[in-house]
């Protein structure tokens, strides 16, 4: 394994490095399985009459559906730096409503990585952005991740 | 069905929104949770890979907690309100058979450009009094003239 200000210095080198934009469909189906884990039956999302009625003019998605965009379908922990990464905090900021049938687009960058040494040793604490734009090109949300990887766990 | 909502000015700093309590909470749910969100790392649903990893047992996903949290305020917000803003810290652990009350609390009100904006605290405590996740909303509600 590199020494450990190798891994600072290797992760710094990719702040603001945007990844390539990644495109998927939002899908009536995968909005009614994230409603159901949730149990979240709210008619704008799966009542076609009253969404159409309500300022939306139609259906829409949850706005935390964005959760579901760019996932890893990790069957095991991350490890990539020989450690499990820990997803310590999440932040959205929401513009537009997500409809079915919408295409997202999204790109993610890492904005910072602090080093910090804490109770259970060194720690790298990690930032990203990930920027979500429909197809007609408006910006609905920008999310913002915080990572933590222990050294040694 | 869905309220109408909150009109801004029937909101008040101090006031606490209804609260969504969800639970006792499974490994089913938590198995469902990972199809909804298309991530299915095993800490959550696989006992012995959670142990290996070095927790006490499966624990509850951060983004299940986070999407809780929305639902509370969205199933508050009604037709009329929309959700702005959400930050959520995951501070401690979850366990299956635990029941999470998720809560949120008026912590300002402003208008900007015309809208009414209202800033909340919001958390989750489960049946032991643990908030393990903590965090912040920015929401807008029409004013009652406009309903």
């Amino acid at each position: 394994m590199a020494d450990e200000s190798s891994i600072l210095e290797q992760l710094q080198s990719e702040i603001g490095k945007e990844s390539p934009p990644r495109s998927e469909e939002v899908e009536k189906g995968a909005i009614r399985r994230f409603v159901n884990a949730l149990g979240d039956h709210n008619p704008l999302y799966e009542d076609e009459e009253f969404a159409r009625k309500s300022r939306y003019g139609g259906e829409i998605a949850p706005p935390l559906f964005v959760i579901t965009f760019g996932r890893q379908r990790r069957p095991q922990p991350d490890t990539r730096l020989g450690r499990a990464i820990i997803n310590a905090g999440n932040e959205y900021e929401f513009f537009q409503p997500i409809r079915p049938g919408d295409v997202i687009t999204h790109t993610r960058k890492l904005v910072d990585v602090k080093e910090r040494t804490g109770r259970l040793g060194r720690m790298y604490i990690a930032i990203s952005e990930t920027t979500y734009v429909n197809q007609r090109g408006e910006k609905v949300a920008i999310g913002r991740g915080t990572h933590i990887t222990h050294e040694g766990r | 069905m869905i309220s109408k909502g909150p009109a801004s000015e029937d909101v008040n700093v101090g006031d606490e929104i209804p609260r969504l309590v969800v639970g006792p909470i499974t490994i089913q749910d938590l198995v469902e949770w990972c199809g909804a969100e298309e991530d299915y790392l095993n800490i959550h649903y696989d006992e012995a890979a959670a142990k290996a990893a070095g927790l006490p047992g499966c624990v509850i996903q951060g983004y299940f907690k986070c999407g809780m949290l929305g639902r509370m305020l969205t199933d508050w917000l009604g037709e009329r309100g929309t959700l702005k803003k959400i930050a959520v810290s995951y501070r401690g652990m979850d366990f299956p058979g635990d029941t999470l009350t998720c809560c949120g609390k008026v912590t300002n009100k402003y208008v900007q450009k015309d809208e009414n904006y209202i800033e909340l605290e919001i958390w989750t405590e489960n049946q032991r009094g643990e908030k393990t996740t903590p965090g912040t909303a920015v929401v807008t509600a029409p004013s009652s003239a406009r309903r």
